[in-house]
């Protein structure tokens, strides 16, 4: 930030608190969490990108931490609907860890909604961003209490040993629900190493890609060390029954993992109506 | 409303056992008979919490001719040594025995307060303590504060490798059963009949899984359900004079919850997902249901996940 936009920043925020005019446009809106680390976060993340906080946008995850190092979190842009444009990016971000952004995902052919598991190193506002075509993002999230560490404990697999033996390890399944579009689920065995554990460097997954029967792209992500070991990833990729989905991953090692998963001609179990339902 | 400086004052001291609760407050440990010579202290049905102190777990106190024994002995030292005077009051008798049920710190950190060489439990269960104790007193501690103050990790003194233990004639059997967690002991008193279940059996509060293997604790239901008892009292909730009401009702929500995250993993559903599934009216009595439904899911779904998924990989992807 220049000199000038500082300035600017700070008349404005006069202006504001004065309760006279309200500006046509400030730097970032007040963050309603009071996180410490809100500014800094948006500066990296939105830049001058117009950002507003929208209930809209619903962040999902459980009453309770129960595993600090594999806490649930599902974003969900579809109350969105489509009049304010398609959804670009979707971002699910922990404020207080210390790999803050888990999942940076385009859902360019597939509908704004991705779930995932990630780690918590402390009591952190999690949210979720999403950004929409015309260049505004969208905020929403809550604090989420943790006993912490989940950063910095040791991968299961690790202390076991076994994480070589079952790496690249890929489980997955895809459903169809209404619309046209598909539910695919994905798992990975990885360790997904942040580098905070003593002499163990940092190793994870950190781009994933679905393509259609026609090779075309339906999703992509980059993926942090903030998600959990062994990742669990759901999808919902614009697809029809007796389609094969392809999903290509990278892990900073460069290797590569590669799967198939057929869309299934079914859908989805009774149970899963209440909770899939918009 | 302006406040003046003494009304602030005088707010301030008002407010100030609130805020030091712990400090001045102390556990109500309220034992009720539930047989002849055989009390329950009823925990609150509710999560660990600040406000509870963590004073959750159900504890039994049993008068015999040769002293008083306890079953499992509350989350901190401060509630081990209240704990021992009210029953030592109740029954006039000091206490010669203490029970730890399993390893779970709600049950088993107030023993801090005896003497180890008086306090027993299975082999599995201490190995259980020394291995995950540090850890769960860890947790005690950040969620507990105050409560927990001075209680340091102990480990019961005495291994179970007896089928029963007699006191002066009262003779409890020990019953060496697993599930809830790697070892799960269940005491008969033999002299009114009653079970004294520790977390093998929760009534009217969702059991709690994070070291549950639902195979073995459906074989332990079965194990209980055989026995010849006239009453039961759950590890959790109230006392069940019938017996079988707490087998049926834990073995109903595992079989559930069992059920339920199994067609959740093969429908497609995400943890979240899984964790705000509908919870069938007729568990509407049970305490604490969602918030152990939400842990189930965290101890359960990624093994399920492991097991019900098929593999996709390619080979040399």
């Amino acid at each position: 930030m220049n000199r000038r936009k500082t300035l600017t920043t700070m008349a404005m925020s006069c202006l504001l608190a004065a309760g006279s005019i309200a500006p046509a446009r400030a730097p970032y809106p007040a963050d309603p969490l009071h996180s410490p680390m809100w500014t800094a976060h948006a500066q990296t993340i939105f830049g001058d990108d117009p950002v507003r906080f929208d209930p809209r946008v619903k962040v999902s995850y459980p009453e309770i931490a129960e595993n600090q190092r594999s806490f649930p979190v599902a974003l969900d842009a579809r109350g969105l609907g489509p009049d304010l444009g398609s959804v670009r990016r979707m971002l699910i971000l922990a404020d207080l860890n210390p790999i803050p952004i888990a999942i940076d995902y385009r859902p360019d052919g597939a509908e704004p909604y991705v779930a995932t598991r990630i780690k918590l190193d402390q009591r952190t506002p999690v949210r979720g961003a999403v950004q929409l075509a015309d260049g505004q993002w969208l905020v929403s999230g809550g604090w989420v209490d943790a006993a912490g560490g989940g950063c910095s404990a040791p991968p299961v697999s690790r202390v076991k040993g076994d994480w070589a033996q079952h790496l690249g390890e890929m489980r997955g399944e895809a459903w169809p629900i209404a619309d046209g579009a598909s539910r695919l689920r994905v798992t990975f065995r990885h360790p997904m190493d942040t580098g905070f554990v003593a002499n163990i460097p940092t190793y994870h997954i950190e781009q994933m890609r679905v393509t259609g029967p026609d090779g075309r792209l339906l999703g992509q992500m980059e993926i942090w060390a903030a998600v959990a070991e062994d990742p669990a990833i759901t999808l919902m990729p614009r697809a029809h029954p007796g389609d094969t989905l392809s999903i290509a991953a990278r892990d900073t090692n460069g290797r590569a993992y590669l799967a198939k998963v057929t869309v299934a001609r079914q859908s989805p179990l009774p149970a899963a109506t209440g909770a899939t339902g918009r | 409303m302006m406040l003046n400086r003494r009304q602030a004052l005088a707010g301030m001291t008002g407010a100030l056992p609130l805020l030091t609760g712990a400090a001045t407050d102390d556990y109500r440990i309220d034992p009720q008979p539930v047989a002849d010579g055989l009390w329950m202290i009823h925990g609150a049905d509710e999560p660990m919490l600040f406000a509870n102190g963590g004073a959750i777990a159900n504890i039994a106190i049993i008068a015999t001719p040769a002293g008083t024994l306890l079953v499992d002995a509350g989350p901190s030292i401060r509630y081990g040594h209240m704990l021992r005077k009210v029953a030592e009051t109740l029954t006039g008798q000091p206490v010669v025995r203490v029970y730890v049920t399993h390893l779970h710190p709600d049950h088993g950190m107030g023993i801090a307060a005896f003497d180890p060489t008086i306090v027993a439990a299975l082999p599995g269960t201490i190995a259980d303590m020394e291995r995950d104790g540090r850890g769960f007193s860890d947790a005690l501690y950040r969620l507990l504060g105050d409560w927990m103050r001075g209680t340091d990790l102990a480990l019961p003194g005495r291994r179970i490798d007896q089928p029963a233990e007699d006191f002066g004639g009262r003779r409890l059997q020990l019953l060496p059963l697993a599930g809830h967690s790697n070892a799960d002991l269940a005491l008969l008193d033999e002299r009114t009949g009653t079970l004294i279940a520790g977390d093998l059996l929760f009534l009217d509060r969702a059991p709690s899984t994070p070291t549950a293997n639902l195979t073995r604790w459906r074989e332990s239901l079965d194990a209980l359900a055989r026995l010849s008892h006239k009453a039961a009292i759950p590890g959790h909730g109230p006392f069940d004079p019938g017996g079988t009401r707490a087998i049926a009702q834990t073995r109903d929500w595992l079989d559930w919850l069992d059920a339920t995250l199994r067609t959740a993993v093969q429908s497609g559903l995400d943890m979240v997902e899984a964790g705000t599934l509908p919870i069938p009216d007729r568990f509407a009595t049970m305490a604490a249901a969602r918030y152990e439904l939400q842990r189930s899911v965290s101890h359960l779904y990624p093994a399920l996940e492991a097991e019900l998924l098929p593999r996709v990989d390619l080979p040399e992807g």
